[in-house]
C-alpha cells in the first residue's frame, strides 16, 4: 500500500519527518518497506514564459526562445520543439539541472549559439500523458495558465513535492489498505486528532427507484450490495489535484468517472465499480453464480471462462461484471456514456479469491475483497463518490440509494479485562489508558465491553485486543524475562543422540555431509535402471510441481547422491566421500498394490554414505562397520545380494540382522547406472536404514572385567571351493568353536600356484580364552577338531597341508 | 716379568684406543684378556716365580687387567655412542615432507548452525521434536487457523498432493501434532525441511529448512518470549547483539511479533545488507492464538503460550558470508570442505 503524506494529512495533521514517521508506525504494527521523495530527482526546473521563439539563423529546425524565468534578464534556450507559441508557460531546465534518470542539463552551444538550458518534455519529467492529459507527447509541455508563474519551482507546479510511503499490511488487516485506515493508525500511534470526511450531497434530481433494481440470489456471498446514480455525465480528465494524488499512490488516471472509483478505493478502502446504467438490461441488477459453462468480456478485453460459483453481476441477459475482480467491457464506462451505476458492495472473501485465481487475474479490488471487506463501510464510500462526481462537475447525483443489505451484521462486543491483559503481556498498563488506545482504534466502549468496529473483523477475543494494547504501548517497552512454570527435561532423545554418533562417525572416516533436495521425476527410475514393476516407481505425486523432473518425492536417495557424486566428478574431484542423512517418501499401498494417498506416506529416515577414486568396496565395507561399531549396532551379516538394479550384481551385500531384516545394501553401483550419470569412475555406495539400525543399538554400556588368563591363539588355511563366500566358512568355524572362541579374523585369501584350479585357499587367525582358567592344548585341539568336521560338512573345506 | 707386564699394559692401552669399531675391540680384548691371551699366558706363568715375587707381581698383573679392562670399556661406551650418532645421522628425514593423508569429513553448513540451536535451546530445556514433511493440510493449515481459501495460503507457494495432502510449508505443524499428544508444560523446538513453491535463484530454493519452537504452560507471557529469543539471538550472534520485536500477523498467534537484529554491517544507520532499515528480520513469532490452543484441546483460560519459527538458510548464510543459496543444496565438495 503507497501512500502519499500530504494526502494522509487530509486526515491527520502529522509533521513528524518520514524517518520518525517510518519508525514509529513499523514500531505500532504498520511496517513501512521504505519511503521515497516524489520529484527528488528534479533540481532546478522552473516555470517559465516564453517571451519570444526566433529562427535559429544555421538550423532549420530549431528556434531561439527567451524565457522570463522570473528573474531580471530572461534566459535564453535553443530547442528543436514545433509546438510553441509566445506566452506559453513552460518547464525550463536552467543551468545547471537535474531530470529523472540522472540527466544533467548545461549550458551549451547549438550551432552556434548559446542555450542556458533546457525546456522539458512530460517524459523528461518522468510523466505520461495521463498524469497531464492536456499535453502532447512529442514536443514542450505546455502549462495551464493557473498552474503558476515564472520562476516557480516545478516541483511545486506539478505536485512533484510530497513524500510517498509503502506500507506492507498484513492480510488481517484490509482496512489498513485505504488512506483513512493508514490515517486512523497514524492518529493513534501518534496521539494525533482523526479528522474523517463527511460526504454530503447538495442537490439531486428523481429517484434511484425508478431507474434500477438490485436483487442478490446468494447473500451468503453477497452480504450487501448498495448502488447509486449519476446522469448527464461529462467524461473528462479529472482535475488537477486528484490526478496527482492516485499518481502518487502508484494509480494511473483515466477520466473522472474511473478516477473517482479508484479515489474513493484508496480512500476507504472499499472497491467501487461504474457501470454505464444503458448497458444494462431491464433496469435490473441481479448478483448470482455463475451457470455452467459461461463466459464474460473483461474491461481488458479478454473473454474470459469462469468457473462454476464464480459470483457475478448480472442483468436478465447477461453478466455485467465478475464479482470483485473486474467489470465487463458490455457495460464499460466511455465517453458516449450519459447516466452512470456506482456499486459499493461487499462479497465473500473466498469466493473472490477463488474466481481470480481461475481466471489468474488479481486486481486492486480482488486483493481487498479477499481478505474480507466491512458491510458497513459501503454506504460511506459510496456517498464519497457521489459527492466527487457533483465537486467535479462530472454529472448530477439521481436522489436515493439502492441498499440490498438482508442480514444487518452486528458488532463484535470483547469483555475488557485489564489484569488479564497486563499479565498475558507482561505489562503494567491502566484501564484508562488501555481504553484511550482502543478508543482511538475506533472501539467503543459499553460499561466493561468493548464494540469493536465492523471494519476490524479480525479482532475476535481476548488475544486480539491483547495485541492492540501491546502494539500501542510498545512491544519493545515489554520487559524481556524468562518463565518459571514446572521444569522440564530437554536434551537430546536417544535417537537424536544416535543421529549425532552416526553423523560424527561419517565425518570421523573421511565422509562430507551433503544436503540434497527431495524432489525427482520419474526419468530417474530409468536412469537408475529400476524395472517397471517395482515398488519404488510408487511415488508420492506433486499436483502442481515446479518441473517434470521435481513432480514426486523420492523413493531412494541413490539418485540424489549420484547426482552430487557426478558433480563433483565433473569439478574433475580426484576423489570423493559423501554422506546424507534424509528421508524416502513410499505412499501406503491400497488392495489392489497402487499408491493410496488418502494417507499419509511412510518417511523412512536412511543414511547414505558414498565414496570413489579413494577407495573399493571394502573400504567403503570397513566404512560402515565403523559406522555401526560407533552406535553399538553389532549382530548383523553382509548377505550376497544379486539382484539389487542399481548394484552391480558381482559387488553388493545387504546388510541383514541375524534374523534376516534388511537393514541396508553396500555395493559397487552398477557400471551402467554411473554412467547413466556420466561417472567414469567406479562408485560405491551403502544405504543404511536408520529407524532399523536405531532399533539395533545398544545405548547401555556395561563393564565386562578384563580376561586373567592367557588366550590360545592358533592359524588356519583351509581349501575350498572359490564359489564359497568367507561367510559361509567363518559361520561353520563358530559353530564349531564352542564358547570359549574369543575372536575369529579373516586375514588372507590365495589362489594361484599350489591351489589347484577352482580352489582358493582361506586363512583365519583364531583366539580362545576362557574366563576361569588357562586352555590346554587338548581342549583346543577338540575344538579345532570340531571346526574342521563342520567346515567340510557345511563348506567342502579342508584343513591345507 | 714385571717389564713384561708394563709391555702388555702399553701395548694393550695402545691398542684399545686405536681401535674405532666394535670389533677391533674385541680383537685387543681377546688379545690381551682372553684365555690364550697374553696377561693369561703370564699369570698362568706365575706359578714358577718365588713365594716373594709372587704377590708383588700378582698385584702388578690384576691392574694390569683392572686397566685394561676399564679401558676397554671406556672405549665400547664411546663407539657405540658413536655408532648411534652415525646412525641417526643416516636416518635424517626432510621434516617439511606432507604428512599422510587422514581427510576428516565435514558437517554440512546447516547443520553446523542446527546443531548450534539445538544447543542452545537444550540448555534452556527444550526438546527436540519432528514431524512429517508431507502433511495434512489440517495440520499445516486448518489447524493453524488457516481455512480453505484464506489468503494466507497461496497456491503459488503451496506444493499439493492432493487436497488434504501438501508438502508442509513451515514446521508448524508440528505444534500442533505435539500439543495433540503432550500435555502443558511443552517446551519443544522442531526442525526441518519445508517446502515452497518458488523457483530456484539466489535466494530461494523450494526445498529450505525451518526451526519451530514451542513453549506452552500456565502463565507464560510475551515478556517470557522476549526473553526467550533476545537470549536465543545472543547465543546465536554474540552478545553484543540487539534485537528489536515490532507487531506482525500470523494467523496461528496472537499478539504476532517480528524479531529483527540490528544490521551487523552498518549498526541501525541503514546501509544495502538491510535495504535501509537498520534492521534484519531474523524470525516470526507470537503467543500462540487461542483457537489454535483449543484445536488442540488445551484450555486458553488455563493455559498459554508462544512459538517462533526461523528459517534456518537465512542464519546460515550471514554466517558464513554465502551469497547463493544453491551452494548449500549443490554439494560441491570445494564448498562442503570449507566448513
Amino acid at each position: 500500500m503507497i501512500m502519499p503524506y500530504k494526502w494522509l494529512n487530509d486526515y491527520v495533521k502529522i509533521s513528524a519527518s518520514p524517518k520518525e514517521y517510518s519508525d514509529r508506525m513499523t514500531m505500532t504494527g504498520s511496517k513501512v518497506e521504505g519511503w521515497e521523495e516524489v520529484g527528488k530527482e528534479i533540481e532546478n526546473v522552473v516555470c517559465g514564459r516564453v517571451i519570444s521563439i526566433v529562427k535559429h539563423p544555421d538550423a532549420d529546425k530549431l528556434v531561439i526562445c527567451s524565457i522570463d524565468v522570473g528573474k531580471d534578464e530572461p534566459v535564453q534556450i535553443v530547442t528543436g520543439a514545433t509546438n510553441l507559441k509566445e506566452g506559453d508557460l513552460v518547464p525550463a531546465a536552467l543551468h545547471p539541472a537535474k531530470l529523472p534518470g540522472g540527466v544533467v542539463i548545461k549550458k551549451t552551444k547549438m550551432r552556434g549559439v548559446d542555450s542556458n538550458g533546457m525546456l522539458c518534455s512530460i517524459a523528461e519529467l518522468g510523466l505520461t500523458l495521463h498524469d497531464c492529459p492536456y499535453a502532447i507527447e512529442n514536443g514542450i509541455l505546455v502549462l495551464p495558465e493557473e498552474y503558476g508563474k515564472p520562476g516557480d519551482d516545478i516541483r511545486t507546479v506539478l505536485g512533484l513535492n510530497d513524500v510517498v510511503f509503502e506500507f506492507e499490511i498484513t492480510p488481517n488487516r484490509p482496512d489498513c489498505l485505504s488512506m483513512i485506515g493508514l490515517a486512523r493508525e497514524t492518529s493513534a500511534s501518534f496521539g494525533l486528532p482523526l479528522e474523517l470526511p463527511k460526504p454530503q450531497i447538495k442537490d439531486t434530481h428523481g429517484n434511484i427507484s425508478d431507474y434500477l433494481a438490485v436483487d442478490i440470489e446468494c447473500p451468503d456471498l453477497c452480504p450487501r450490495y448498495t448502488a447509486a446514480m449519476a446522469e448527464d455525465i461529462v467524461i473528462e480528465p479529472s482535475p488537477k489535484w486528484m490526478r496527482e494524488r492516485l499518481r502518487d499512490a502508484g494509480i494511473r488516471p483515466i477520466n473522472n468517472i474511473v478516477d473517482i472509483t479508484n479515489y474513493v478505493m484508496l480512500e476507504y478502502g472499499q472497491p467501487m465499480h461504474a457501470f454505464d446504467y444503458s448497458c444494462i438490461e431491464d433496469n435490473h441488477i441481479i448478483v448470482r453464480t455463475s451457470r455452467p459453462g459461461e463466459e464474460v468480456v473483461t474491461l481488458d478485453g479478454q473473454t474470459r471462462a469462469v468457473a462454476d460459483n464464480t459470483l457475478l453481476i448480472t442483468d436478465p441477459k447477461k453478466a455485467i461484471g465478475i464479482a470483485g475482480v473486474m467489470g465487463g467491457e458490455n457495460s464499460e464506462i466511455t465517453e458516449n456514456t450519459k447516466r452512470i451505476v456506482f456499486e459499493s458492495a461487499t462479497f465473500d472473501g473466498p469466493t473472490v479469491r477463488v474466481a481470480s485465481r481461475r481466471i489468474g487475474m488479481r486486481t486492486e479490488a480482488s486483493g481487498r475483497y479477499e481478505k474480507g471487506l466491512d458491510c458497513e463501510n459501503t454506504l460511506p464510500a459510496l456517498m464519497r463518490a457521489c459527492q466527487l462526481v457533483e465537486e467535479l462537475g462530472a454529472g448530477k447525483i439521481i436522489g436515493g440509494i439502492v441498499d440490498a443489505y438482508p442480514i444487518k451484521k452486528q458488532q463484535r462486543r470483547i469483555k475488557l479485562e485489564p489484569e488479564r491483559i497486563n499479565s498475558f503481556i507482561g505489562i503494567k498498563v491502566s484501564r484508562d489508558e488501555m481504553i484511550r488506545d482502543l478508543t482511538a482504534l475506533g472501539f467503543q466502549m459499553d460499561g466493561d465491553d468493548i464494540l469493536v468496529p465492523f471494519w476490524r473483523d479480525d479482532v475476535e477475543g481476548f488475544a486480539d485486543i491483547s495485541e492492540e494494547i501491546a502494539r500501542l504501548y510498545g512491544y519493545d517497552k515489554i520487559v524481556a524475562t524468562s518463565f518459571a512454570g514446572a521444569t522440564t527435561m530437554g536434551g537430546l532423545t536417544l535417537r537424536q543422540k544416535f543421529e549425532r554418533a552416526m553423523a560424527a562417525a561419517c565425518s570421523a572416516t573421511g565422509f562430507n555431509e551433503a544436503k540434497t533436495l527431495t524432489f525427482i521425476g520419474s526419468k530417474v527410475f530409468d536412469q537408475l535402471c529400476i524395472p517397471e514393476d517395482s515398488d519404488l516407481r510408487k511415488t508420492v505425486v506433486i499436483s502442481n510441481p515446479l518441473g517434470e523432473d521435481q513432480s514426486m518425492m523420492r523413493t531412494t536417495t541413490v539418485h540424489s547422491i549420484l547426482e552430487v557424486m557426478a558433480r563433483n566428478y565433473n569439478q574433475r574431484a580426484p576423489y570423493a566421500r559423501i554422506f546424507e542423512r534424509g528421508a524416502v517418501f513410499l505412499p501406503m499401498l491400497d488392495k489392489y498394490g497402487k499408491a493410496d494417498m488418502t494417507r499419509l506416506p511412510v518417511e523412512k529416515d536412511i543414511l547414505t554414505i558414498s565414496l570413489y577414486g579413494n577407495g573399493n568396496f571394502f573400504t567403503l565395507k570397513g566404512c560402515v562397520n565403523a559406522l555401526l561399531s560407533s552406535v553399538d549396532v553389532s549382530d548383523y551379516e553382509y548377505v550376497p545380494c544379486l539382484d539389487n538394479p542399481c548394484y552391480h550384481p558381482g559387488r553388493c551385500a545387504m546388510l541383514e540382522t541375524r534374523e534376516g531384516k534388511r537393514l541396508g545394501y553396500v555395493g559397487q553401483i552398477h557400471p551402467t547406472v554411473a554412467k547413466n550419470y556420466g561417472i567414469g569412475a567406479e562408485v560405491y555406495m551403502a544405504e543404511l536404514d536408520c529407524d532399523a539400525l536405531f532399533e539395533m543399538s545398544n545405548s547401555e554400556k556395561t563393564y565386562t572385567p578384563l580376561p586373567k588368563f592367557p588366550a590360545v591363539t592358533r592359524d588356519l588355511a583351509v581349501l575350498c571351493d572359490k564359489s564359497v563366500y568367507v561367510i559361509q566358512l567363518e559361520k561353520a568355524i563358530r559353530k564349531g568353536a564352542g564358547k570359549h572362541l574369543e575372536s575369529l579374523e579373516f586375514f588372507d585369501v590365495y589362489e594361484g600356484a599350489q591351489v589347484a584350479e577352482g580352489k582358493k585357499s582361506v586363512a583365519f587367525a583364531l583366539a580362545f580364552r576362557s574366563f576361569d582358567h588357562t586352555l590346554t592344548d587338548a581342549e583346543i585341539d577338540s575344538y579345532i577338531a570340531k571346526i574342521l568336521k563342520n567346515l567340510e560338512q557345511d563348506c567342502g573345506a579342508v584343513i591345507r597341508v | 716379568m714385571k717389564e713384561q707386564l708394563e709391555l702388555i699394559l702399553k701395548q694393550g692401552l695402545e691398542e684399545i684406543s686405536s681401535a674405532t669399531v666394535k670389533d677391533e675391540l674385541e680383537n685387543a680384548r681377546i688379545k690381551f684378556l682372553g684365555k690364550k691371551g697374553a696377561l693369561t699366558q703370564i699369570l698362568r706363568s706365575m706359578g714358577s716365580l718365588s713365594a716373594e715375587e709372587r704377590p708383588v707381581l700378582g698385584q702388578l698383573a690384576n691392574e694390569v687387567r683392572e686397566k685394561l679392562t676399564s679401558s676397554i670399556d671406556e672405549a665400547a661406551a664411546h663407539i657405540e655412542a658413536k655408532a648411534a650418532e652415525l646412525k641417526m645421522a643416516s636416518e635424517t628425514i626432510d621434516v617439511t615432507l606432507p604428512g599422510e593423508k587422514m581427510e576428516l569429513g565435514k558437517k554440512h553448513p546447516l547443520t553446523i548452525v542446527l546443531d548450534e540451536i539445538y544447543d542452545i535451546f537444550s540448555s534452556m530445556g527444550f526438546s527436540i521434536v519432528n514431524g512429517p514433511e508431507v502433511e495434512l493440510d489440517y495440520y499445516n493449515f486448518e489447524a493453524l487457523n488457516i481455512p480453505k481459501n484464506h489468503p494466507a495460503r497461496d497456491t503459488q507457494d503451496t506444493f499439493y498432493i492432493n487436497d488434504n495432502i501438501v508438502l508442509r510449508t513451515q514446521t508448524s505443524p508440528v505444534q500442533v501434532r505435539t500439543m495433540e499428544q503432550q500435555k502443558p508444560p511443552i517446551r519443544i523446538i522442531a526442525p526441518g525441511r519445508v517446502y515452497r513453491s518458488d523457483a530456484v535463484d539466489a535466494t530461494h530454493s523450494p526445498v529450505f529448512h525451518q526451526i519451530e519452537g514451542l513453549v506452552v504452560d500456565k502463565g507464560i507471557t510475551m515478556g517470557d518470549l522476549k526473553g526467550t529469543l533476545e537470549v536465543f539471538a545472543k547465543q546465536l550472534y554474540g552478545n553484543d547483539t540487539v534485537v528489536r520485536f515490532r507487531p506482525h500477523h500470523f494467523p496461528f498467534t496472537e499478539p504476532s511479533a517480528e524479531m529483527d537484529v540490528m544490521c551487523f554491517k552498518c549498526g541501525g544507520k541503514g546501509c544495502r545488507l538491510c535495504k535501509g532499515e537498520g534492521w534484519i528480520e531474523i524470525l516470526g513469532c507470537g503467543m500462540v492464538h487461542p483457537g489454535v490452543l483449543r484445536n488442540c484441546g488445551i484450555d486458553p483460560e488455563v493455559y498459554s503460550g508462544f512459538a517462533f519459527g526461523v528459517g534456518l538458510e537465512r542464519i546460515v548464510m550471514r554466517r558464513f558470508n554465502i551469497d547463493d543459496m544453491r551452494q548449500l543444496f549443490e554439494n560441491d565438495l570445494r564448498f562442503l570442505k570449507q566448513f
